[in-house]
């Protein structure tokens, strides 16, 4: 095989460009769950969402419009859930609340087969990114490169809002302490309803700059969350770092274990799981010490 | 020691039933309708349906048909086909799309002695090691469609191929099939890998590898949401122009070719039904599918309308009970949409022909050119040891 500099670029890229696919997905996740200790499970299931309006969006108004829209329709799903649902059980426990978010993963699942049918809907790249970039001797295709820099670009704004802004403070003070941070004044409530939106919009946001990649089925969100999970187990519950930092090892992991060592590549992340399970069990950059 | 149960049962229940109306025959229909196959459980559905509209004046039976969703899992499969046996006393059934289904209901169904049509399914080893008299596969084996294609490849000039595959049994079986031949017929293999069945969303990582491997072709097997993925990966990546994509056919299937647009043009594969079989018999059958659902058949559509038919041509002979119809569905042959066809009574598996097809652009989105058909052969028997029909 010609395996050259050019080959481990290539490569270099895949990984890159999922891990920020999961970055997108699991920075939602982890920080509600940082925020407001709730586990929702449904967060794969928003994601597909994301995709499917996305796809049907994009049939009126172009990608773009989707690109735009489909964040916003996601988070108009998650006002209903935090309303309806999640509001109600956030004193119910975690295992109440796994059991409820689960639940809702298959009923969004039948919804979006009932809305949409069981065949794979469409979603094109626009044209201004359907072709490929060559650069350092290789060719990479544009739109893998745009999830690339819309990752980067959602990490930077989401590191200045939490690092630098009061209501990144407020936030960051909530996952330390919410009680403390209520007897400070903070609206605790308000802050959450926000961030649950803003998280649920995030994972709307991947599910539509997915759909061109991958194929827009109504598993697309159960296969999603496995993954998205490993990612926030990996980098530690809560923070941002651990986030970034889960997504970048997955996506590593991923992409050169199929390729240096293929008969374990489904194995490899479940053993670097239980090995950081067993030597950190908060994970690589909890957001608590 | 449950083999002799579930037959000791099924002979129990063979007695218990009422001596039906000798021409109303019950079917039962096992499909999943929920879970990742429900297109295709949907998509053979309609076919059935369409296929006893179609031939079922041509017999005097009449047929009443129960549906039951297996939700591509096994056990619950299991749970439906026993409630389909036992409880609602069916004559025949019919369906299965997946394998790991099939090899769940398998010895149920051969112990109760109810002749089942599979309208999918196409592990080589149930028309194999544990073929069963009273198990015809009216859809193919995974190595049937494939074989074929290793030579049709070598004899077009195409030394060195790259496979990639889901690494599960239907995926190995396929490439294994097509690698037989083509090494046969003097091509190398230059590299091989097998993908992590249904983890695996980006195809990157073998993509690049299948470019570094030198190789003249890509032979691929991929199906559903995982081969509208792979295609337009491999396009993106611009491989097509160098690397011309080969495949089994469900590859760019017809149920889902749109959802992968312009990427699929020009990628060639082999399968045992394109909608553009230039024939009498399926001009007539896509028009009549077309003017039920909308669309165009499938692959699987077919499966489900020549199960019916098949059915329907087991019952001319007279048939209208377990064993009878058993009996009378390892004779079936017609000439359908496919073309000739016909039941190998060693394995009880189908005997058609393969078409290598190119997808081109049509007037009204994607379309199948057919390349060429390649002759109809028997799967070798693969350990199938045929067991007479006691019951």
């Amino acid at each position: 095989m010609a395996i050259d500099l050019g080959f481990w670029t290539l490569q270099a890229l895949n990984a890159l460009q999922l891990s920020m696919l999961l970055f997108l997905l699991s920075i939602g996740l982890t920080v509600i769950f940082g925020l407001m200790h709730f586990v929702n499970l449904a967060h794969g299931a928003l994601y597909a969402l994301g995709a499917y309006f996305a796809a049907w969006l994009a049939a009126y108004g172009g990608f773009w419009l989707a690109f735009l829209l489909a964040p916003v329709a996601v988070a108009g799903v998650g006002v209903l859930l935090y309303s309806g649902l999640i509001k109600r059980m956030r004193k119910s426990g975690p295992m109440a609340q796994v059991l409820v978010t689960f639940g809702l993963i298959f009923a969004l699942l039948d919804l979006t087969r009932i809305f949409w049918g069981d065949l794979p809907q469409v979603l094109d790249a626009p044209a201004m990114l359907d072709g490929r970039l060559a650069f350092f001797g290789i060719e990479y295709p544009t739109y893998r490169v745009f999830i690339i820099v819309l990752g980067l670009v959602v990490l930077a704004a989401l590191a200045f809002v939490l690092g630098r802004t009061q209501i990144g403070a407020m936030i960051r003070a909530g996952v330390d302490n919410d009680a403390m941070a209520a007897c400070l004044g903070i609206n605790v409530e308000k802050l959450f309803f926000v961030v649950f939106c803003v998280g649920c919009a995030l994972a709307g946001l991947a599910g539509a700059v997915a759909a061109p990649l991958l194929s827009v089925t109504p598993e697309m969100g159960l296969q999603i969350l496995i993954p998205t999970l490993i990612v926030i187990v990996i980098g530690g519950l809560g923070s941002l770092k651990g986030a970034i930092a889960g997504s970048l090892i997955y996506g590593v992991v991923q992409t050169f274990g199929a390729v240096l060592a293929p008969q374990l590549a489904s194995v490899l992340i479940y053993a670097l799981l239980a090995a950081v399970l067993v030597i950190k069990p908060t994970g690589l950059f909890p957001a608590k010490g | 020691m449950k083999r002799t149960i579930l037959a000791a049962l099924g002979l129990a229940t063979g007695i218990a039933m009422p001596a039906a109306a000798a021409d109303d025959i019950k079917v039962g229909l096992l499909l999943p309708f929920s879970g990742v196959y429900a297109a295709l459980g949907n998509e053979i559905e309609a076919g059935f349906t369409l296929g006893l509209d179609h031939f079922g004046a041509e017999t005097e039976a009449t047929f009443s048909v129960v549906s039951q969703d297996t939700e591509v899992k096994p056990p619950v499969a299991l749970g439906k086909a026993k409630k389909l046996i036992l409880q609602d006393k069916v004559d025949v059934m019919a369906g299965i799309v997946s394998s790991g289904v099939l090899g769940a209901v398998r010895d149920m169904v051969h112990g109760a002695g109810v002749p089942l049509i599979v309208a999918n399914a196409g592990n080589d080893a149930a028309t194999g090691m544990d073929c069963s008299p009273f198990i015809t596969r009216m859809s193919f084996s995974n190595g049937q469609v494939n074989r074929p294609m290793g030579t049709w490849m070598q004899a077009q000039g195409i030394n060195k191929v790259y496979t990639l595959a889901p690494d599960y049994a239907a995926g190995r079986q396929m490439i294994d099939g097509f690698v037989e031949t083509f090494t046969a017929a003097g091509g190398e293999i230059v590299g091989q890998e097998f993908t992590p069945f249904q983890k695996t969303q980006d195809f990157g990582p073998y993509l690049a590898q299948a470019k570094a491997s030198g190789a003249d072709a890509v032979y691929v097997f991929y199906a559903g949401g995982e081969a509208i993925s792979f295609v337009k990966q491999y396009d993106s990546f611009g491989l097509k122009a160098d690397l011309p994509l080969y495949g089994a056919g469900f590859l760019t299937s017809p149920l889902y070719v749109n959802a992968e647009g312009p990427a699929a043009e020009g990628v060639i594969t082999a399968l045992h039904y394109v909608p553009t079989i230039d024939s009498p018999a399926n001009a007539e059958f896509v028009a009549a599918f077309v003017a039920k659902t909308g669309r165009v058949p499938s692959e699987f559509a077919v499966h489900g309308y020549d199960a019916a038919r098949a059915l329907v041509e087991a019952s001319k002979t007279g048939a209208n009970d377990r064993a009878t119809l058993a009996a009378a569905l390892r004779g079936v042959s017609f000439d359908g949409p496919r073309g000739q066809m016909s039941i190998d009574p060693a394995t009880n598996n189908v005997v058609q022909p393969i078409y290598v097809y190119e997808t081109v652009a049509g007037d009204t989105g994607l379309t199948q050119r057919v390349l060429a058909q390649l002759p109809a052969e028997a799967d070798p028997v693969n350990g199938c040891a045929m067991p007479a029909i006691s019951n």
